[in-house]
Formats: structure tokens, sequence, C-alpha cells
């Protein structure tokens, strides 16, 4: 990286910067996930058992839908960048809201298995009930998976309101061939939340 | 020290009167300005710990209860180190000096994101108040290490310390990321990686701390939050969960927080000894690379908060070895301290006094720390004020000396004003001495057997405890005088001219106050930092066209 006399003398210079912060922040990230992936680790190992009886009481089918539509959704905004990239901002604009409204069925979705775990009540911690799979260690399962699809979540919650707000900007015209560090930013965040997704799939529904 | 003839004059017009009126530092972007914000609030945060440190100190004086009931101590000591460690040393150097410095320090005009670091300001003010609320309204008597089960079944107001502690970490987080940034992209021309200034080495190596460790403690704390409200039993053994899990994740951040708040200060002696020593360091290599091995070892030490806590021989003896590494960085240091000063000719001032008690207070600190990595000591120090001590030395023996060294050191160029010299070499060596009085008794203390956090002792204990209260004392006056000398030097101090220290450090280039963007025009650095070795001449100052 090539040191500037001026503060952002240049547009190259801030896009340096801006892609630098971004990674920096998908660092700390990754960092936040890790800690709960270490508590998954934990527990797996203390209870081995549950954790591969617990697959069975997890919707294959809806989890493994939610990967292909997020991993979809993923796919539009990189090309939505690609064509930012050449100046198509209409392209890029529609580009970003079909992922916007995958984001959402991905929401959805979600929210539906986790109806049916509510039904069942297998709910974290003091409140898990859940007859069927009524073993030490069972409600711990159901406590991780609660808090790291939740947290997930959350990020794909805040994912769907930066994309929203690029895909306005986008069909307003804000972004051009020169000028479009903030849809490549709020992609490198997509993709992030895309990958959290791409370990917990295996780790909570095919373990 | 020669000054210069003509009496020197302020500035006209500098970055705190550049713009005039509250509404113009509320949304200020100016590093300088929000490095200022930072050092006013921080300042508030450690008059209030101290308040309650010397409340702590009264409850201690005798035996029984003094001043206050058990669960008042108890709630007294977690605000003590709730507001010492998360509001003020873990932002302190960092959020104040490295706010206003590191962006002079390498010829930039601001940080990469200055919107982001005014957000980090208001993070920082919003968690604290959810913190002090939460304190005040109900009281958390957890300590500031939070340990499950304990946090998660207290009566006490522990939810909206969690969540302050949180929102000031995302604060940490967004200032790291600021600053990682500014080193990597905004380096003037000159400065390559190898002639960035000391202080900014130390700020950087702290961010990357920060950077890494800080979101653990966020999920941590998440966790522990959802376990009060929803009963998760993660961390609790009668659902199954592991308590231990909490100690692992809360040291993996709160260990390496320990080099956030010791790194910067190293970074200030660093650059204070070159400066009152008119000498280069001794060895800019060895500084730099002490900085990142303390930066990188740091991260791997976290288990020697738990050898009591059931872990594994192999476990705890890796830790124990891992955890001495850090020492041999930390002397490799001081070696290199001490090389500097040998043989130059060395300027007694209060930053110098200050820079003094810090290495002899790290070494003491530091050693301790030798002693109790080690296993078979640590079972009879654990939970002691042994620890207490050892703790103390290194938080505030180093730290906050290196704090108040860079207070002294960087006042003139904050203010343009200098403050009375002799007052403040006295009170430097009031502190130091208050500070020893209060300390090495407990290093005593814990030997004896004193635990900590107990509101009560057994009488043959008093003298020691008194011992110590003294010296609380004389510490709670010294600052109380460096208060006074201060405020009243921000308006009626001799007017100090651009470097009253004749420093060759980069930041001292520009006018003290500094100009809105730092220079008034684009630098060119061609000196290396802390150059001394042609004396009596001005460091030659390059300028692009």
């Amino acid at each position: 990286m090539v040191p500037h006399a001026e503060h952002f003398g240049d547009e190259a210079s801030r896009q340096d910067a801006a892609h630098m912060g971004m990674w920096i922040f998908l660092a700390t990230e990754v960092l936040l996930f890790a800690a709960l992936f270490a508590a998954y680790s934990l527990y797996r190992l203390a209870y081995p058992e549950v954790f591969s009886q617990a697959r069975e009481h997890m919707d294959l089918a809806l989890g493994t839908i939610n990967t292909y539509v997020l991993v979809s959704s993923s796919v539009l905004v990189a090309l939505a960048i690609a064509s930012i990239r050449k100046g198509r901002d209409l392209a890029a604009g529609v580009l970003l809201a079909g992922a916007v409204l995958l984001g959402i069925t991905f929401l959805c979705i979600k929210g539906m298995e986790y109806a049916h775990h509510a039904k069942d009540k297998a709910l974290p911690g003091a409140h898990y009930a859940y007859d069927k799979f009524a073993v030490p260690g069972a409600s711990l399962y159901f406590t991780l998976y609660w808090i790291m699809t939740g947290i997930h979540a959350v990020h794909v919650t805040v994912g769907i309101g930066v994309l929203s707000v690029l895909c306005g900007q986008a069909l307003s015209g804000k972004f051009s061939a020169a000028y479009h560090t903030p849809v490549e930013l709020g992609g490198m965040y997509w993709h992030l939340v895309d990958i959290v997704w791409l370990f917990l799939w295996p780790l909570l529904y095919l373990a | 020290m020669s000054l210069p003839s003509a009496e020197p004059r302020l500035p006209e017009r500098h970055y705190l009167n550049a713009e005039r009126g509250l509404w113009s530092w509320l949304t200020t972007h100016d590093h300088k300005r929000i490095g200022l914000m930072f050092l006013g609030m921080l300042l508030l945060m450690f008059l209030l710990g101290g308040i309650y440190a010397l409340a702590l100190r009264i409850e201690l004086l005798t035996p029984g209860e003094t001043i206050m009931g058990r669960l008042a101590y108890n709630r007294a000591f977690t605000l003590h180190g709730v507001v010492m460690v998360w509001l003020f040393l873990i932002p302190s150097i960092p959020s104040a000096f490295g706010n206003f410095l590191l962006p002079l320090m390498i010829g930039a005009k601001d940080v990469a994101f200055p919107r982001l670091n005014l957000a980090s300001l208001y993070l920082y003010v919003l968690g604290a108040a959810i913190t002090l609320w939460g304190m005040f309204e109900g009281g958390a008597d957890t300590g500031w290490t939070f340990y499950t089960p304990y946090s998660t079944a207290t009566g006490t107001a522990v939810l909206p310390v969690l969540l302050g502690v949180f929102v000031v970490g995302f604060s940490t987080i967004l200032t790291g990321v600021n600053f990682i940034t500014t080193v990597h992209t905004m380096r003037a021309p000159g400065i390559t990686w190898m002639k960035v200034p000391l202080f900014v080495w130390a700020i950087y190596g702290t961010a990357v701390i920060q950077v890494l460790a800080t979101p653990v403690l966020g999920m941590v704390l998440v966790l522990v939050m959802l376990e009060r409200v929803a009963g998760l039993g993660i961390f609790d053994p009668a659902r199954g969960g592991d308590p231990l899990l909490y100690q692992h994740l809360f040291w993996f951040y709160s260990h390496p927080a320990v080099y956030i708040m010791i790194l910067p200060g190293m970074g200030v002696v660093s650059e204070a000894v070159c400066a009152f020593s008119r000498k280069n360091p001794f060895s800019y290599r060895v500084l730099v690379l002490s900085t990142v091995g303390i930066a990188f070892v740091g991260f791997l030490t976290w288990g020697h908060h738990m050898f009591v806590s059931g872990a594994s021989v192999l476990g705890a003896g890796a830790f124990s070895i891992l955890s001495m590494l850090v020492a041999i960085f930390t002397a490799l240091k001081i070696f290199t301290w001490l090389g500097t000063m040998y043989r130059g000719s060395i300027w007694i001032t209060a930053p110098f006094v200050y820079v003094l008690g810090f290495i002899f207070l790290l070494f003491f600190g530091g050693m301790s720390g030798v002693a109790v990595a080690v296993t078979s000591a640590d079972i009879h120090w654990h939970d002691t004020y042994f620890v207490v001590a050892h703790f103390h030395f290194i938080m505030v023996g180093a730290s906050l000396m290196a704090f108040l060294s860079g207070l002294h050191y960087w006042f003139p160029k904050m203010f343009g004003r200098r403050y009375p010299e002799a007052v403040g070499i006295g009170t430097a060596v009031l502190i130091i001495f208050g500070f020893i009085a209060t300390f090495l008794p407990q290093f005593l203390l814990g030997n004896m057997g004193m635990p900590r956090r107990y509101a009560d002792y057994p009488e043959r204990f008093q003298s020691l405890h008194v011992a110590s209260t003294a010296g609380a004392s004389l510490l709670g006056f010294g600052f109380l005088i460096i208060a006074i000398y201060l405020g009243w030097s921000l308006r009626h101090g001799r007017v100090a001219g651009r470097n009253p220290w004749e420093s060759r450090g980069y930041e001292w280039l520009s006018e003290s106050p500094p100009p809105e963007s730092n220079f008034h025009e684009p630098m060119v650095f061609t000196d290396p930092p802390h150059d001394y070795s042609k004396p009596g001449v001005e460091p030659e100052v390059g300028r692009a066209a």
C-alpha cells in the first residue's frame, strides 16, 4: 500500500482505506461468531450422542432450501457489483432488489422453522420442554441452535437493510462505473453473512 | 535547556478556536477535538473510580464495618473495577492521546474515517451512561469480571452493566478499525514502516488486539445477558452447561485487554524517554518488534487466570510458559529504554519522572507477574491481595503513570500552554511514593493470606491496611494537585511555543496547538523519528509542492 500525502487526495486511496476498514470489520465479525463456534465445539465434545441425534429433530429440507436461497442472493449481489463496475446502475439496482427479496425469503423460512420448534417446545434454556428429545444436553443443543441461528438472523436483517438502501441509491443513479465503493462494501458484508451460514448449516443440520 | 529568545505567542487560528460553540464540538470530525472530548470523559470516569477506590480504602481502615455494609462494599468494589477497567483504562491512551496524535505523527490531516471516529465517541458516552445508570440504579456486585454462575444468579442489576460494557466494546472496535486503516493508508511520504513513530506502533499493536479480542467479549456478554433473561444454561452446571467456558471466553479477551492497557503506555514511554534523554532510541527495531511480540503472545496467555479452576496440568504448564514469554518482550523494552537513557543528557521534567516511575513499577509488576505465572506459587497467591497488588502495579503503576506522563508531555501540544514544571515534578514524586505506599503493603497482605474482595479481616492485618489507606490518601491528594495546576494552566499557563521540549517527534513539527488540518502544507518526512543525532539542529522538514 502506497502512503499518501493528502487526506484522501484521490478516489483510489479513499477506496483503499474503505476496503481495508471493511476487511478489518469483517475480521471482528468472524471473531464474534468464533466464540459461538467454540461453545458449540465444547458441548459437542461433552455430549457427542446428543449432537448426533439432534439432526433427526431438525428440518433438513427447510435448512437446505434456505442454504440455496442465501447462496443465490449472494450470487445476485456479486452480479450487481459486476454490473455497477460497468456502470449499469439499473441492472445493479434490480439485482440488489432480487437479493433483498431472497434475504427476506430466508428470514421467512427461518421463521417457519422457529415456529415448528416453538410448537414442540424446543425452546432455549429454561423454557426447553421438548418431550421427544429429553436427554441431558438436549436443551444445550437447542440453546446453541437458537443463539447461533438467531444472531445470524440479526446479521441477515442488518444486511437486508444495507442492501435495500444500496438498491434505492443504485436505482436513483448515485453509483457509476467510477464510484461504487458502498456497493462493494455492502456486498462484502452480505457474503460474510452467507459464509457464516455455510458453516452453520452442516454443523446444525448435517452433523 | 536553551529557550527561544523571543517570548513565544499562541498561533492566531488553531483547532480550538477555528470554530466556536458547543454545536461545533458535538458535530466535529476533527480527530484532535474528538481526542480532547475523550480525554475529558475519561478524566471524569477516573475521578469517579478514584472516589470509590478511596471509599474502599476507608472501609478497610479498620476490621469490621467502618463506613459501609457488606453488600455496599461488594457494589463499591465492582463499581471501582468496572469504571476503572472498562471506562477508563481500556479506552484511556488510545482514545484520548491516540486520537489526538496518531494523524499528527504520520503527517495525515485526519484519521481514515472521521465520522466513524465521532460515532465511536458517542457509543462510548452511551455505553458509559448505561453502565453507570445500572451501577447507581441497582448496583452489580459481581466484580468487574462478571464470573458465572454468580453473575447469572445474583439479584443485583447486572444486565444494564453488561449492556453498557458491550456498547463501550463497540466503540473500542470502531476506534481500532479506524487506527489500523489510518496507519496503513494515510502515512505521509517518507514515513515507511520502519520510520513510523514508536507511539504509533504501540497504538497500532493495541488496535490489532482491540479488533481481534473485543468481539469475543461482546459475544460472551451477550450470552450472559441471555442467560439471565432466558435461562440459557450455557454457563450453568445445573443445566449441563460449563461455567469454565465463560472464563475461557472472558479471559481470551480480558487478558489481551491487559496489553490494550499497557502497550499504549509503553508507546508513551518510548517517546518520552527519547525526548528527555536527547538520544535516539537504543534500538528502534527492538522496541517495534517487542510491541508486535507482546500483541501476538498476549493472545496465548489467557489460561493463566484459571490455574485453580481445574485446568489440566499440561494446559496450565503451557499457559505458564507462554505467560513468561511476555516478560521477555517487556524486559527487552525495559533494557532498551535504559540503554536509551544511558549517557544521554537527561532532562528531569514531570513527564520524565513519571517515566522513571513507570519503569520501576512496571519492573515490580512484571516480576510479580512472572511469580504468579508459576502454577505452584499461584495456587498460594490466587485470589489474595498479592494478585490485587500485582495487577495494580501494572494497571496503575505502569498504565496510569504512562497516562500522566503523556498528559504532561503533550499538554503544551494540546493547549499551547505550559504547566508549572516544578510543581509537576513534585507532584509526580508524591504520586509515585503514594502509589508504593498503597500497594506494597498489599503484596505482604496477600502473601499472609488476606483474600481479595473481603470487607473484613482479622486484626493482625490492620497495620498494613492502614499503611495502604494512608498511601491511597497521598495518591488522592496528588491527583487533586494535578487537577488544580493543569486546570489553572489551561488559561494562565505560560505560552509554550511550537516545541517547548525541543522534541524530535513528528507531532511537534506542527504548531502547538495545531491548526485545523494539522499542517499548513503537505508534509514530506526525511529524517527518522526520534532523531537526536544532530544536536541543536532542527530536523529538516521537506515540503511537497
